[in-house]
């Protein structure tokens, strides 16, 4: 093994706060601790942690359900039980899962809800997810926040002030119902400057690609960069400090002009940069990352690593405005954005990293990323004229994602983008 | 007899028109009027109609249009309805429909808006997002906003000024157009065999196409004739067809439901027009706000609709109840996620209750039914026989 | 020395090579079904495209003498004839052998007739075939070994009492496999003297045809003209076929593409992606085309390309069978009928009955269903290649249209009724459009690959030569 495969100390950090997590989770009735579920898009952590309750994200225990390889069986069981092929795999993998113990990845027993927070933010499919998991558990209280869809490419004040209200007359005081617990601003004002300064990081983080070779893999490894804050931690100091370790190393890479890591050490020469739209596929992770990585491509910038949060453009928690901020920033999730909008995100990615290529990865249960891609890939490719690749898999069922098809496709389009780049050098 | 049987061929004519000429007829007819295409599921048309415009409502291509230029837009694991839809809308068939607006009711309609905005269909896309916050001050708010922008994008087209009385007039209208529906569906429940149910669909779609005068005059010819006694009664069961629906199910589908042995004496196939149970308040001086109250105290339940605090699936038992109906036929489109992510949800509930149902996917353009035929006779056949016992098939 | 290159294309369903010279011409074509074994099929694929380049040379060494005498124009297609007809010959008696042998190793209690009814069919089927070879011309109906045997003998053996049936269905199921896996060493002056000798006694055969009208006048001017002097040809062949036979064909580099390509012994860089060679293949023949639809057996691929014929962008269907070549096979079974009838009759329909399932599994159903009442079937089959064209527009659509020009390629370009639905519904869509369907577009992958292998990218682009070569 190279010496990259030894843990860094942002990797060490990292696991430790999810340790903790989970660990606290399982002793969640010792602590006196109240349970709280919800999603990534729209994760209220901060609000979360103000009422000093545990949070846990079904979406998270899915992929890593798939990437240990359990989810097949978790879907299979939702399937006997009336759940159409179609719909969502994470959905299925969590019934399913349910339905099995509510064992969670980690082997230990995930507890039950004592609140469901429902935070409907840019995808349909919370609604039913939640709805569903309420008939399960009857005891558990549903929290509603509905995040408006920026449908004109806009947060208004109208959109701000429905959230904001949201949560005055309803959120809170059923939050504070449940835990007992008061509602103190001044806590949550706390979290969220400390949220700005690990958004602030982050966001450095993911500027980083811009150098020549990208220090880190905006996607692959991307999703483990997001995952403190998005899994809870945001607003913390254990995340502050995880991201300024994360950026110090990433620095020290950039000087040493080493390319991204790679779960087979250090990918060495970096032969195209890719922009890439859509999930990743759980359940062969590895294998799709080795794909590109054997082949020199690094993803500079994704979109799937903007579902906790779009902070390409300036936004970040503001603590003077703490409900306002919690509003937009749920408005601000990438799958909230409206298709023109996530063009133009796309379309500034390829142009301000340099990309030599767009590629997209259609998640068939998924049709919040799903429906429209098709048009958004022509548009890009018309625009910006560069070349665009597609291809199909599934989040967390194995059965959709099949190996020799897409290497097939990514082969060609490797090799499409090797002619290009030739003859362009040609021309020059 | 046979002048229903004009009307009912006119409303056929009408609801399957993909050419909208209804529509257009009657914006030629008249300077500056301003036509306003809306999808599935529901919208509070009282609003266009008093803003001088129409509403039409864009329900996809069916089984007659062939998709290529739409396919080129989604993935073939997506519902077939944004396909027809931007087929219709490539083929120009809706090149006199002004705006456009998309309903909240899934992920697939909801980005559809972005892609029309992208390929700058019609001349305002909004999507309205129907809140799902109960609470008048805050839903109720939400949505007189949402209402409001509508009205501004007619306004910046057809100068309108919209008035309390106007609004309170259309309120009217709607309220009429409504109770005459639920007056068929009333009588049906006792005497289906009075009138078909693909018939009703057919009567009930005419009225998303053409000016609402027109429609409440056809359904006042309709309600008189089914209150004769007309018809033969045949020995079937009689069932309630449940199903999210925004894609619909071809009209030989709808027949052929009840050609396999059951009366269908409810159904959300149209339920945008039925959406709102009783009447809204015409009287007040803030009929913005009345529709929105009633959409938030008297909607019918829909797939698109959170309902921790009203689960449906007792309100669909309730129905079930009420008509007096053997059972529930399930119809999901394929790829549908609000109809199927709901399907275990009632399902389970049923199982538990002892309601009898059956379910089934379609799309909207396949017309071939032996399979779907076999399955619901053999479900009516089978209450029929064992009518005494649950069954589960 | 002359150099050439090679191109593979190892597909689901059959197996292409392509010999190019120096100037990108083709010199060879080689096409074979590819079974279940990769290797087998791509040389057999090599070596008839090299026997064809053989003959492509033979053909440029004599073409004074074809363009100027008839006889040489007929003895030249007509031997090609025969020499395939040689080399089936040596597969077919490699075949008979195995027949036999396994039909005497049976225990059952009518051996005998077993033996007997064997001996009868393949008694009828060989003059049968000989003489599709040799006077009708069979070898260039693309018609694989295994097709060509199994068909006569199926067609014989229903002739045949019940009894024998089984045991010589499951007979021929046990050889024909072996037999066709067969790497069989073809000497090709061997075949080319065999050939010579089975026309001399066609020719002398001959009857002097009088010209009644009912054929072309070249025909009979042809007829006579090689009855007369196919002596001289023999000669003037026998001259240069020595030399021919033992050209070295120096495969200078070779490229492998297709669905195969990774089973093949060649060094990495020597791999393309058939969706590259597809569209350099096509471009090549047709410089103005833009974009490129290839139905293959198992997928489908849209390609949009550049004017130097370098892929801007393409669109895959590779996990459904419903807009593939495969969909085409399932229909011929569900009809029982050959792949090769299905253009001619679903040609005759005078509509096109609407298809609804999208899937094939159930469009078997959908068909039986159609039958039962009473759509004919002509029109259902139409109806069904307008279902397959319909997918394969769809998967256009997504690859953003048809650009002028539009070029069609893959096997079932050789279907009449794919080929009027392509037609009309690109026309229906995208208007004017020129289209190229050309009958040889099944050899575009491996003809992209021979280019490729000329070029070598690594070292030098179609448009500028500059760099110099690479040291590896």
């Amino acid at each position: 093994m190279s010496k990259e495969a030894q843990k860094e100390k942002s990797m060490i950090l990292q696991k430790e706060m999810v340790e903790g997590l989970f660990s606290d989770l399982a002793n969640a009735k010792e602590l006196g601790k109240k349970v709280c579920y919800t999603f990534i898009p729209g994760n209220l952590s901060e609000l979360i942690r103000t009422f000093d309750m545990l949070p846990v994200y079904p979406e998270i225990n899915a992929l890593q359900s798939a990437m240990r390889k359990k989810s097949a069986a978790y879907i299979k069981e939702a399937e006997k039980n009336a759940h159409s092929e179609d719909v969502c795999t994470y959905v299925k993998c969590d019934v399913g899962m349910l339905m099995k113990g509510n064992i969670g990845p980690t082997g230990q027993k995930i507890p039950d809800p004592d609140v469901l927070l429902l935070s409907y933010t840019g995808c349909f499919t919370f609604l039913k997810w939640f709805e569903t998991l309420k008939r399960e558990y009857p005891d558990a209280k549903v929290i509603m926040v509905h995040t408006p869809y920026q449908e004109n490419a806009e947060m208004t004040p109208e959109m701000t002030q429905y959230m904001v209200k949201q949560f005055k007359e309803e959120v809170i005081p059923q939050m504070e119902e449940v835990t007992g617990v008061k509602y103190d601003e001044a806590k949550l004002k706390e979290h969220l400057k400390l949220s700005a300064k690990a958004e602030d990081l982050m966001y450095e983080i993911f500027q980083t690609t811009k150098h020549k070779p990208s220090p880190i893999d905006a996607y692959f490894a991307g999703v483990y960069y997001i995952g403190p804050i998005n899994i809870g931690f945001r607003g913390t100091q254990k995340a502050v400090d995880y991201y300024e370790e994360l950026l110090k190393e990433i620095h020290i890479r950039i000087e040493n002009g080493q390319g991204p890591i790679t779960p087979e050490g250090e990918m060495k020469e970096e032969k195209y940069r890719l922009v890439v739209e859509g999930p990743p596929n759980w359940t062969s992770f590895r294998e799709f990352w080795k794909i590109f990585y054997d082949m020199g491509a690094v993803i500079v910038a994704s979109s799937y690593t903007k579902v906790g949060g779009v902070y390409d453009l300036g936004w970040r928690h503001d603590p003077e405005r703490p409900l306002e901020a919690l509003a937009e920033y749920c408005m601000n999730c990438y799958t909230n954005l409206n298709i023109p909008q996530r063009i133009d995100l796309l379309k500034k990615c390829i142009t301000e990293y340099d990309a030599d290529g767009y590629m997209t990865n259609s998640i068939k249960s998924c049709n919040s990323f799903s429906a429209g891609q098709l048009g958004m890939m022509r548009e890009i490719e018309d625009d910006l004229e560069v070349p665009v690749g597609f291809i199909e898999s599934d989040l967390v069922d194995p059965r959709y994602f099949s190996y020799s098809n897409i290497k097939n496709r990514l082969e060609s389009y490797f090799q499409m983008l090797e002619q290009r780049k030739k003859m362009q050098e040609e021309i020059v | 007899m046979k002048n229903i049987d004009n009307i009912i061929n006119k409303c056929k004519q009408y609801a399957f028109d993909l050419n909208f000429s209804r529509a257009k007829q009657w914006k030629e007819s008249k300077e500056g009027r301003v036509l306003v295409g809306y999808m599935p599921i529901y919208f509070p048309r009282e609003i266009i109609h008093a803003a001088g415009a129409m509403p039409v409502g864009i329900f996809g291509g069916g089984d007659d249009k062939q998709i290529i230029k739409g396919d080129a837009y989604y993935q073939s694991y997506i519902c077939h309805i944004p396909r027809s839809i931007m087929e219709i809308a490539l083929d120009k068939h809706m090149d006199h429909i002004d705006g456009f607006i998309f309903p909240s009711i899934c992920d697939v309609i909801r980005n559809l808006s972005g892609i029309f905005k992208q390929q700058k269909i019609g001349k305002f896309v909004k999507y309205m997002d129907f809140p799902q916050n109960f609470l008048p001050e805050i839903g109720g708010v939400f949505y007189q906003q949402e209402m409001k922008h509508v009205l501004k994008y007619i306004k910046e087209l057809n100068g309108v000024e919209l008035t309390t009385e106007a609004l309170n007039h259309s309120i009217d209208l709607y309220n009429k157009n409504r109770q005459m529906i639920e007056q068929i569906y009333d009588i049906r429940q006792e005497y289906p065999w009075r009138l078909s149910i693909e018939d009703v669909y057919s009567i009930i779609r005419a009225g998303t196409v053409i000016p609402v005068e027109e429609h409440n005059e056809i359904l006042e010819q309709i309600c008189e004739y089914i209150k004769q006694d007309v018809g033969t009664p045949q020995d079937k069961i009689k069932v309630i067809v449940s199903g999210a629906f925004c894609e619909q199910p071809a009209l030989g589908l709808i027949r052929a439901v009840e050609e396999a042995g059951c009366y269908v004496i409810d159904d959300d196939y149209m339920l945008g027009s039925r959406m709102i149970l009783g009447d809204i308040d015409s009287t007040s001086d803030n009929p913005l706000e009345s529709i929105a109250i009633s959409y938030i105290k008297q909607s019918q339940f829909s797939s698109s609709i959170y309902d921790v605090h009203n689960p449906k699936e007792n309100r669909l038992a309730k129905i079930v109840k009420d008509r007096g109906a053997d059972g529930v036929v399930f119809a999901a489109a394929s790829f549908c996620d609000p109809s199927l992510l709901d399907a275990p949800i009632f399902q389970n509930a049923f199982d538990k209750m002892g309601i009898r149902y059956i379910s089934f996917q379609y799309s909207e353009n396949i017309n071939q039914y032996k399979v779907i035929k076999e399955q619901v006779g053999t479900f009516s056949d089978s209450i029929k026989l064992w009518e005494d016992e649950p069954v589960v098939v | 020395m002359e150099k050439y290159y090679l191109g593979i294309d190892l597909g689901s369903t059959t197996s292409k090579a392509v010999i190019i010279n120096q100037k990108d011409e083709i010199i060879g074509r080689g096409i074979t079904n590819t079974r279940a074994n990769y290797k087998v099929a791509a040389d057999i694929a090599r070596d008839e495209a090299i026997y064809d380049a053989r003959f492509t040379l033979l053909t440029q060494k004599l073409q004074n003498e074809i363009d100027s005498k008839p006889e040489f124009k007929k003895y030249m297609a007509d031997i090609r004839s025969v020499f395939q007809y040689r080399q089936f010959k040596r597969r077919m008696e490699s075949l008979e052998v195995l027949l036999n042998k396994t039909v005497s190793n049976y225990t059952y209690d009518n051996k005998e007739e077993i033996a007997v009814g064997l001996n009868r069919i393949l008694e009828t089927i060989r003059p049968h075939i000989r003489n599709e070879f040799v006077n009708e011309d069979l070898g260039s109906k693309n018609q694989f070994f295994r097709d060509i045997v199994s068909e006569r003998y199926n067609l014989e053996l229903e002739k045949e009492e019940k009894a024998l049936f089984e045991p010589l269905i499951l007979a021929f199921d046990k050889s024909i496999t072996p037999v066709e896996n067969e790497m069989v060493q073809y000497n090709f002056k061997e075949l080319v003297d065999e050939s010579m000798k089975v026309l001399e006694v066609k020719y002398e055969g001959l009857v002097e045809e009088k010209n009644d009208g009912s054929k072309e006048d070249w025909y009979y001017a042809e007829l006579n003209a090689v009855k007369n002097n196919y002596k001289n040809v023999e000669y003037t062949l026998k001259e240069h076929i020595d030399e021919i036979a033992v050209h070295d064909m120096h495969i200078t580099n070779m490229v492998g593409t297709g669905y195969g390509r990774a089973l093949l012994p060649f060094p990495e860089d020597c791999i393309k992606s058939e969706i590259l060679c597809h569209a350099f293949g096509a471009h090549a023949i047709f410089p103005n085309t833009r974009t490129v639809l290839d139905i293959g057996g198992q997928d489908t691929k849209a390609i949009q390309v550049d004017s130097h014929g370098l892929v801007t962008s393409f669109h895959m269907n590779d996990r459904c069978a419903a807009g593939c070549g495969r969909y085409l096979g399932y229909i011929a079974d569900e009809f029982g009928i050959s792949l090769n009838e299905l253009g001619p009759e679903a040609m005759k329909a005078d509509k096109e009955t609407t298809i609804c399932s999208t899937c094939t599994v159930f469009a078997g159903a959908e068909v039986k269903e159609l039958l039962h009442n009473g759509e004919k079937r002509p029109n259902i089959l139409a109806g069904l290649h307008k279902a397959i064209i319909q997918r394969a527009m769809s998967l256009i659509a997504r690859s953003g249209g048809v650009r002028n020009e539009f070029t069609f390629t893959g096997g079932v370009a050789r279907n009449q009724a794919v080929i009027k639905y392509v037609k009309q519904m690109v026309t229906e869509s995208y208007g004017d459009v020129t289209m190229n369907i050309h009958t040889d577009s099944i050899f575009m992958g491996a003809l992209g690959g021979a280019m490729f292998a000329r070029r070598n990218l690594e070292v030098d682009l179609p448009a500028k030569q500059k760099k110099m070569k690479k040291i590896i």
